[in-house]
């Protein structure tokens, strides 16, 4: 059930990606979708009332009890990796607003497809 | 010293010394990055003498008949074919680069964004590892969404806006798969998700109604975001929208690489890789999954190859030209049968040469004479004999002529497709053979033959580093078309495609437990 959220705010990301036309929203959305995703895996690893993978000997049954710590390192790089993007995309946004004067995506033509 | 993580550790240490060089001194920058890809070339014929190999970095490897603990780089067959084109390549291009960049500020940024990329490329190449898979491609992506946006004009920016856009859906497509399989199988190594996707029946069971058919139900959908993500990558037809901005406004050493490598390395390669060893594309019985990759391959080669006709501008028109080849390598690899898969490599390697080749005539003409348009070129051979007589070696070769290296790789897929019984799908590659050769030569009739224009009478031959570079990669399109006979053959492709094709040995070489030397003298050839 809490999959198919993700799944919906991954939806909507792409959505707003495909639907704005506004280079900011379309970061904005590509920000969504990656959360989503990283959410998604965050879940994965995730226990009803677990405890921290942090085997410091106290805890009984240390395997049956504790979360899965292996999506949370994943998700720590991809949350790096998504910044990195995120960080570039906003540069080259900046850079073309420079050039043409406008976010808007139909004004900034010259190439054609 | 083991090869293997060099080849990812030199390239990656290189983008970020190379900086840091004084700003005076760029002669010596580019000497060093000549030395680097000079290293990676040895470093690449190095691992080709090894024998098919796992490294388990740091140390994590199996213990006791356990999957490896931490990330693997794994040499086989196929990522030694790899690696060495991506090297051989990488030389030529670097080759090409000082005097080509010598016009934009900035370069010691060029070489660390392009060497992040080959490092990046180097790793996908050699990862064992899903999710280890997704950061280098993410790696190579994002230095090459930079690079394409290098000129920062208008429309450099604007290609490179959609091609990151674009790009990154596709790479959060293949996260979202990533996180699927780790789901149901829970691991994200290569060799262990392919014993348990094995054994709990791979695609062939899909079904709602038991709970390994909900696992298999899984196994589609993840499947299918792995062939959208990397198809995306790779730009096959539906998904090729971002290729033909991205890939001509790249200064042209990058659009050589990103068309001769880039495509093949985090899309073509990591695509096949996914397919057959972790789903079980080749022993699982799975027609559809097999004819979808087919159909998308015949749609890049017709849909690419229709569109790259009416194109004026030379770059964008090989652009247009890299869709159609790219089509060729996945309707081999798409037959999923030993000699489509080994045509289907054997043309990549041979569309990784010439396409790069192509592009770098395409950057020299624009250096000496600052047009892309071919009807402005004209009569270029008068004056640019090397750049004209290189170009022509290209475009027989891509056009399949013999006896360069793509008339034996096309002849091979074609072969391969009608051992298939695929006879429609073989009359559509030599119908589009034959367009390749018309726009081609096209290309030859307007900018180089013919009569000389006026105002170029005053253009020159560009500098002799740039032309070396074109007539090592025209002497490469020779020499490769000695893989046709049986001894390289066997040696290059045939090794590469038992990789894909024998997935137990792929499992055992990486879960085998590990030694104190950790090195298998077996197996050296296979």
């Amino acid at each position: 059930m809490v999959y198919l959220l993700c799944l919906i705010v991954f939806s909507i990301g792409i959505y707003g990606v495909l639907t704005q036309r506004n280079l900011i929203k379309i970061i904005l959305s590509l920000a969504v979708a990656e959360s989503a995703v990283n959410i998604f895996l965050v879940l994965l690893g995730y226990r009803t009332k677990g405890i921290a993978p942090i085997d410091d000997g106290t805890a009984a049954n240390f395997a049956g009890a504790a979360v899965d710590p292996l999506p949370q390192a994943m998700v720590l790089t991809a949350i790096v990796i998504g910044l990195g993007v995120l960080a570039l995309s906003m540069v080259i946004a900046i850079r073309l607003y420079h050039r043409y004067g406008t976010y808007d995506i139909t004004k900034i033509r010259k190439l054609r497809g | 010293m083991d090869p293997l993580p060099l080849l990812v550790a030199v390239p990656l240490l290189a983008g970020f010394v190379l900086p840091l060089a004084p700003k005076h001194r760029i002669r010596l920058t580019d000497f060093f990055a000549l030395v680097t890809s000079a290293a990676l070339v040895a470093l690449a014929i190095a691992a080709l003498r090894q024998p098919d190999c796992a490294y388990h970095v740091g140390g994590w490897g199996p213990r006791a008949g356990g999957p490896p603990l931490g990330i693997t780089l794994v040499l086989d067959g196929a990522s030694k074919l790899m690696v060495l084109i991506i090297a051989v390549v990488t030389f030529a291009v670097i080759l090409y680069s000082p005097s080509y960049m010598a016009r934009f500020t900035g370069k010691r940024k060029f070489y660390s964004l392009f060497f992040l990329m080959v490092a990046g490329m180097n790793g996908v190449v050699l990862t064992g590892d899903m999710f280890n898979l997704f950061v280098f491609l993410e790696i190579a992506s994002i230095a090459s969404y930079a690079l394409v946006a290098f000129g920062c004009e208008k429309q450099e920016l604007e290609a490179s806006f959609r091609y990151l856009v674009l790009g990154s859906i596709a790479s959060y497509m293949i996260l979202l798969g990533v996180g699927l399989l780790y789901a149901k199988m829970g691991t994200v190594n290569m060799a262990h998700l392919s014993s348990k996707i094995a054994a709990a029946g791979g695609l062939a069971g899909a079904g709602p109604v038991t709970e390994a058919g909900k696992a298999s139900a899984l196994l589609i959908f993840a499947t299918t975001l792995f062939i959208c993500g990397l198809g995306l990558k790779a730009a096959l037809v539906p998904f090729h929208a971002w290729l033909p901005d991205a890939h001509p406004s790249a200064p042209t050493p990058i659009s050589a690489m990103l068309s001769g490598l880039l495509i093949k390395a985090i899309g073509v390669y990591a695509l096949t890789r996914v397919l057959f060893t972790v789903i079980g594309m080749s022993d699982v019985g799975t027609p559809t999954l097999c004819n979808l990759i087919m159909v998308l391959g015949i749609l890049s080669m017709v849909g690419g190859g229709f569109l790259a006709i009416g194109q004026q501008d030379f770059k964008r028109l090989l652009a247009y030209s890299s869709i159609s080849q790219v089509g060729y390598v996945i309707l081999g690899i798409g037959l999923a049968t030993p000699l489509g898969i080994a045509a289907g490599l054997f043309h990549l390697l041979n569309h990784a040469i010439f396409k790069s080749l192509l592009f770098l005539n395409a950057g020299a003409v624009e250096y000496r004479t600052g047009t892309r348009r071919l009807d402005e070129m004209g009569g270029l051979n008068k004056r640019m004999p090397a750049t004209g007589a290189t170009s022509f070696v290209g475009s027989m070769s891509i056009a399949g002529v013999p006896p360069f290296n793509g008339f034996f790789s096309k002849l091979l897929i074609i072969l391969a497709c009608v051992a298939a019984g695929r006879y429609v799908f073989a009359s559509i590659a030599v119908v589009v053979s034959v367009i390749t050769l018309g726009y081609f030569l096209k290309v030859q009739k307007q900018a180089f033959f013919g009569a000389l224009k006026d105002k170029w009478q005053h253009v020159r031959e560009v500098p002799t580093m740039m032309a070396a570079s074109m007539i090592l990669l025209a002497l490469l399109c020779l020499a490769t078309s000695a893989l046709m006979f049986k001894g390289p053959r066997d040696f290059f492709l045939g090794h590469a495609q038992r990789s894909f094709t024998q997935r137990q040995r792929y499992v055992d070489r990486v879960m085998r437990p590990t030694t104190a030397d950790a090195r298998e003298s077996t197996e050296r050839m296979d």
